[in-house]
């Protein structure tokens, strides 16, 4: 596979068919090298069809957003722009009062009578006072308003993630969550960090310019008039070009941040199999499609900018023509025409401002956009609307799939019609190859995914209709590969249960043999783990995994390869402490080390989804079935 | 910083001089000086422009027009049309030329900050947090850009406008000239404190959102685990408390700029209130005229603005400033692990393997005790050795000093009597193939996965890999070697990942396999299978493996068994379970004499047949 992408760098300063050509180029590449993914809305979320209509009704929801967002602060938005007002007020007081001075206060004053310049420069030193207070007060109000906004909008955001299932997370990759809650939060910030003045002085000015042309001259004030079909075109045009190129550069730059975080959190094995001149390949693709996608949006303002103030400048000389013409007409005097064009100018100075602040609102658009996408997509796993109490208020622990089927993927059924009671305490063995369907019961039932189609129910309730908490409470599924939280060894093992004091977490640690090991870190308990436990070894990180599960104390207890990484003797003890935790608890274990399935109660052979063998270990062993086979071969490997 | 307090060399920008770091990034400029020129030339022509058709305009209305001279208005009218013209292509050619110049250094920076990344060494890796250097190449790099595409030019602009301003006033009248330019003092005082204020503002602001993107990378990481335990709330908290640190900064920082812009409209505006004043008392005296102050007034306004917007300006070059010192942080962090002067490379086919360790010792840095102590240890061409221990006695870190992921502290590890610190590290990974305890897969299709080391590598080679591995159901994914694999290939099943980590070691053919229990996610079946395609990879190959299980042990010709940081035994599998103890104890099925678990808890676990029911 060869990249072209390479040759971009040298793009910009191509012609634009170039640029295009290398940017398909690159697209290519990219759709390459990424695979193609299974789900056809990996790259989005499902609000974000392409279909004009899916993006218009997004943006219409994008604007709500940002209206509700605003709601709160109607109160202080007020307030902020009365102080911009009072500042204003004071600020254009200013050359006025210079002029009252110069014209009424030095005649008096050279008659000696110093009063009407002390009180000039009295009213002068109010109005510089107000403006400062109203300034600062203006400024800093909006920014608290600005950032409540940004504050509020990234719990928001970042709560709904928290919310949407594992499988929505599977497609959408993380580097896309943290391009939502950063990059997209930026551009929404940029908006809100000078939004609000802008828009309200330029539109003030505007209308109060507009007011005075109307009242000074009639006929001007219509030629001037005729500008205005001009800058709508122009801005209809902006409108468009940048809502799409705007949309453009937040996906680009969430490629850029998902290959960013991507390849660093794998830096070991990009430096072990010398990755490294790929990945720079694959970053300089995207990272100059990212350019690119800039570089169309900015471009579309640099255009925007100066054509309003080609249609300001034209609509001047215009003015200043048709005005002379009618001054020399007779029509006219000529102090009006004067004080015409003077307005005039400051009429179209702040639609400079104007075109900015729609700039910006584009470009945070388009960001709303996508967080409001996310915000629209309904959890694939929901917590009920009105939970079920479990009976006798307490989890007893009786599992039970009821013609349970369930595929990743549409026409791709793992499990189809699956049955299975496992009554309160007992343990049961998953056993079954790759495929058969193991994990994915396991993830069933700790509701990962809700069956296609029949019911798993914990106490006789559907899980579908268990609060969250009651089911967490009851149910905690210890999977092979277990993260550990950036903070202490303790905060990871308190992780199963907030509240536990150290004495609890110690014995946690004790009960499955992680106590000597963390005893002997650094710190001990207070030991730092670092990004995603760094430091520890990956059995040292299931050991802690475990003392988790342990302290969470569940009354179903899911463990899906749960020991793979630990060595012989300390699986042992975590296997001991297990049978004593597990005697009066309901546990799906899953292992392929049949040491494990010999101590459950019962085991269950799985193959494409369904039961083949189901029994204690012993009878299953003298059977002669597959459990029996399978027994055999791992006790030929032993050695 | 939370993410750099374990000694990572940070080269905060030191106070006396702010700007060092941005300073230091001026190369990234040249390729765009001339731009920088033209635009520059162009912003001020622009503004020689918007100057000019009012003082066109003003000429129209007082000449042609009162004069009724219809030729002078068309000449002069045409004249405002062009400048105002002029004017508008100026913008363009500025805005035009800003903005490919600093979007184009803004990527080129970025793509240098990854190579960097990309160099430097797994340890550095280990020590900050992703989320922390992702906020390095976008948001700071992006508020770099916008001070080079605005705030930059407009200080120079404003600069310039400032001085010209000030040089006409004094010539006007000096000593109100001299009293304005005075002002220029407690503006410069006001300036510097604020600029020392922000700065530690922004610093702090642009490490909380490093902060707040580590929070929302270790989620998405952490989310299964988070499901597990219903820990959203908690998480939620934790989150809120992140973003909560970020807006009080941001309301705070914005508090300074208010109080810092509101100051700057106060200076110039009490400036003018005191000409008003000395000016009409001047006046009145009959030292100046009428016309004079006027004219002074009216220059003098022309201040304002460019003062108003020093706060700014000033905010934004702070915010530039300390982004570039949390770049140049990393830019500065020289990679630990890199090519020797005199480094040469070995080809393929003239290496036979002979891997040895010698007096090795390593330490990770920042951390007082030692893991590895005086490593002796031979690996003959074509032998495999297997390396037991405990959990956490330092296996894996042994295994990842032989591509160099990290480099010995002392002592030294040869290949074929070479010094691997000798080696290109290019040739030397070439000749390594690796496979991690956990299976590293990226977001890309299967095929660029497993020819992460090879990326030559041909259909034919990359079946082989794949039987070998028993990863052949691979070609029955949706869309056979191309389709995606979910993040870090989670949708995969766990044996799946390890078996396509291993296809992709053995793809390269390397001359040394280096496999750290490449096994254990296996089913027995698949293991049994896997164990006996690698077998026949590991007759012609030197493989250094890690082994929880006596069954994969059984692959290799000998066993060294690691303890505490040293090899205490190395052997053959069976001579060590009869004569070590130590040995017995980590790896046999016969559980040891309990020496720690009690005899309560023995029992607990007996199996009718009195066997101890845990085992490989």
């Amino acid at each position: 596979m060869t990249t072209t992408a390479d040759a971009d760098a040298n793009a910009a300063g191509g012609t634009a068919d170039d640029a295009e050509r290398h940017e398909a180029a690159a697209h290519l590449d990219l759709q390459r090298w990424r695979g193609r993914a299974t789900d056809p809305e990996a790259d989005r979320s499902r609000a974000e069809e392409a279909t004009p209509e899916a993006i218009a009704r997004l943006r219409v929801r994008s604007r709500a957003l940002l209206r509700d967002l605003l709601r709160p602060h109607r109160g202080r938005l007020g307030l902020a722009v009365g102080l911009l007002l009072a500042q204003n007020a004071a600020a254009m007081s200013g050359p006025y009062l210079v002029m009252l001075g110069i014209d009424r206060a030095i005649g008096p004053l050279r008659a000696g009578d110093s009063g009407p310049l002390v009180a000039i420069a009295g009213a002068f030193a109010a109005a510089t006072v107000v403006e400062y207070a109203a300034r600062r007060g203006f400024l800093t109000l909006s920014a608290r308003i600005g950032q409540a906004v940004l504050l509020e909008l990234r719990q928001r955001v970042y709560g709904h993630f928290l919310r949407l299932s594992v499988g929505f997370h599977e497609r959408y990759t993380s580097g896309r969550m943290i391009s939502r809650l950063t990059s997209d939060l930026d551009s929404i910030a940029e908006l809100l960090d000078g939004g609000v003045d802008s828009l309200v002085l330029a539109g003030l000015s505007i209308l109060s310019v507009a007011g005075i042309l109307l009242w000074l001259d009639l006929p001007l004030a219509a030629v001037t008039l005729l500008a205005f079909p001009f800058l709508f075109l122009l801005s209809r045009w902006f409108a468009r070009a940048s809502a799409g190129a705007y949309r453009r550069t937040r996906e680009a730059v969430s490629l850029v941040i998902v290959h960013f975080v991507e390849s660093l959190r794998g830096i070991r094995a990009v430096q072990a199999y010398r990755r490294e001149p790929r990945n720079q390949r694959i970053f300089a693709a995207v990272n100059d499609d990212y350019r690119q996608a800039s570089l169309r949006a900015f471009r579309l303002i640099a255009t925007y900018s100066p054509g309003i103030k080609v249609i300001g400048n034209v609509t001047v000389a215009v003015v200043l023509g048709y005005g002379g013409a009618r001054v020399l007409g007779g029509a006219m005097e000529v102090g009006v025409l004067a004080a015409f064009l003077l307005y005039l100018r400051r009429f179209f100075e702040p639609m400079q401002e104007l075109s900015q602040f729609y700039n910006s609102l584009q470009s945070a658009t388009a960001a709303l956009e996508k967080l409001a996408g996310v915000l629209d997509e309904r959890p694939g796993v929901a917590e009920p609307a009105r939970p079920a109490p479990l009976p006798g208020g307490d989890a007893r622990g009786a599992v039970e799939f009821r013609s349970v089927s369930f595929g990743y993927r549409a026409g791709a059924p793992i499990l189809s019609g699956l049955d299975l009671s496992v009554p309160a305490g007992q343990t049961v063995a998953l056993v079954g190859a790759t495929g058969a369907g193991k994990s994915t019961i396991a993830k069933l039932l700790a509701r990962f995914h809700d069956p296609d189609a029949g019911t798993v129910a914990l106490d006789g309730v559907d899980l579908r209709d268990l609060a969250d908490a009651e089911l967490r409470r009851a149910v905690v599924l210890v999977a092979q590969e277990n993260h550990l939280f950036s903070g202490s060894v303790a905060e990871n093992i308190r992780f199963g249960r907030p509240g536990a004091d150290d004495a609890a977490v110690q014995a946690a640690a004790r009960a499955i043999g992680a106590h000597d090991f963390i005893a002997a870190l650094p710190d001990g308990y207070a030991t730092e783990v670092r990004r995603r436990g760094g430091r520890l070894s990956a059995g040292q990180r299931q050991l802690v995994a475990f003392a988790r599960a342990f302290l969470a104390d569940p009354r179903v207890l899911i463990l899906d390869e749960a020991t793979s990484s630990l060595d012989v003797p300390t699986e042992r003890l975590v296997q001991r402490a297990l049978a004593t935790v597990l005697r009066d608890r309901t546990a799906l274990v899953i292992a392929h080390r049949l040491s494990t399935v010999e101590t459950a109660d019962r085991v269950l052979v799985l193959d494409g989804g369904r039961v083949v063998e189901d029994g204690p270990p012993e009878r299953l062993t003298a059977t002669g079935g597959r459990y029996a086979a399978l027994r055999r071969q791992w006790r030929d490997s032993l050695v | 910083m939370p993410a750099e307090s374990d000694g990572v060399p940070t080269h905060r920008g030191d106070a006396a001089r702010p700007l060092r770091n941005l300073w230091r990034l001026r190369h990234y400029l040249r390729p765009h000086a001339v731009a920088f020129c033209w635009l520059l030339v162009a912003a001020l022509a622009a503004t020689g422009a918007s100057l000019a058709v009012p003082l066109v305009v003003q000429r129209v209305v007082d000449g042609p027009v009162a004069r009724h001279d219809p030729g002078g208005l068309v000449r002069l009218g045409g004249l405002a049309l062009l400048l105002g013209l002029a004017e508008a292509l100026l913008i363009f050619i500025r805005r035009w030329a800003q903005t490919s110049s600093s979007v184009g250094m803004e990527a080129t920076i970025r793509a240098d900050i990854y190579a960097h990344l990309q160099r430097l060494p797994a340890g550095f890796h280990d020590r900050w947090q992703t989320g922390q250097l992702l906020s390095r190449v976008t948001s700071d790099l992006s508020v770099i850009r916008r001070f080079l595409s605005f705030g930059l030019l407009f200080l120079v602009l404003n600069l310039v406008t400032y001085v010209a301003v000030v040089v006409l006033l004094v010539r006007l009248h000096p000593t109100l000239g001299l009293l304005v330019a005075a002002s220029a003092v407690p503006l410069f005082l006001i300036s510097r404190r604020f600029g020392r204020y922000y700065h530690a503002a922004s610093r702090r602001m642009q490490d909380q959102q490093g902060d707040v993107a580590t929070l929302v990378e270790e989620t998405a990481q952490g989310l299964r685990t988070m499901k597990a335990y219903g820990r959203g709330p908690e998480l939620a908290a934790r989150f809120a408390d992140g973003a909560r640190a970020l807006h009080d900064t941001g309301v705070a920082k914005s508090r300074l700029l208010a109080r810092t812009s509101a100051l700057f409209d106060l200076v110039p505006n009490l400036t003018l209130g005191v000409v008003l004043v000395a000016g009409a008392v001047a006046a009145a005296r009959g030292a100046l005229t009428i016309g004079e102050l006027v004219a002074f007034v009216s220059l003098q306004l022309m201040l304002i603005w460019p003062v108003q917007s020093l706060g700014w300006i000033i905010a934004n070059g702070q915010e530039a400033a300390t982004a570039a010192d949390r770049i140049q942080e990393v830019l500065d962090t020289e990679p630990a692990i890199v090519d020797a002067p005199h480094a040469v490379g070995l080809a393929r086919a003239g290496v036979r393997g002979r891997l040895a360790f010698e007096g090795v010792s390593f330490r990770y840095p920042g951390t007082p005790a030692p893991v590895l102590r005086g490593i002796d240890l031979t690996v003959e061409p074509g032998e495999t050795l297997a390396l037991v221990g405990a959990t956490g006695v330092g296996k894996s870190t042994l295994l990842s000093l032989v591509p160099r992921l990290h480099d010995v502290s002392a002592g030294r590890i040869t290949l074929d009597g070479h010094d691997v610190r000798d080696l290109r590290l290019a040739s030397l990974r070439r000749l390594v193939g690796v496979a991690f305890e956990e299976p590293t897969l990226f977001s890309m299709s299967v095929w660029e996965n497993l020819t992460l080391g090879r990326p030559d590598a041909d259909a034919d080679e990359v079946r082989a890999a794949l039987a070998l591995a028993q990863a052949d159901f691979a070609y029955e994914l949706p869309w056979g070697l191309a389709t995606r694999v979910g993040e870090q290939g989670l949708t995969l099943s766990g044996g799946q990942r390890q078996r396509l980590a291993l296809a992709r070691a053995v793809l390269g053919r390397p001359a040394l396999l280096v496999l750290d229990d490449p096994l254990s996610a296996l089913d027995v079946h698949t293991e049994a299978l896997v164990e006996a395609a690698l077998r026949r990879v590991l007759r012609d190959t030197t493989a250094l493996l890690v082994v929880h299980r006596p069954s994969t042990v059984a692959l290799a010709d000998r066993v060294a068994l690691l303890e505490r940081g040293r090899i205490t035994a190395v052997g053959t599998h069976s001579r060590l379970l009869a004569t070590v103890p130590a040995y017995r104890a980590v790896l046999s099925a016969d559980p040891a004499p309990p020496a720690d678990a009690g005899p309560r808890a023995g029992a607990a676990l007996a199996g009718p047949d009195g066997r101890g029911l845990v085992r490989s």
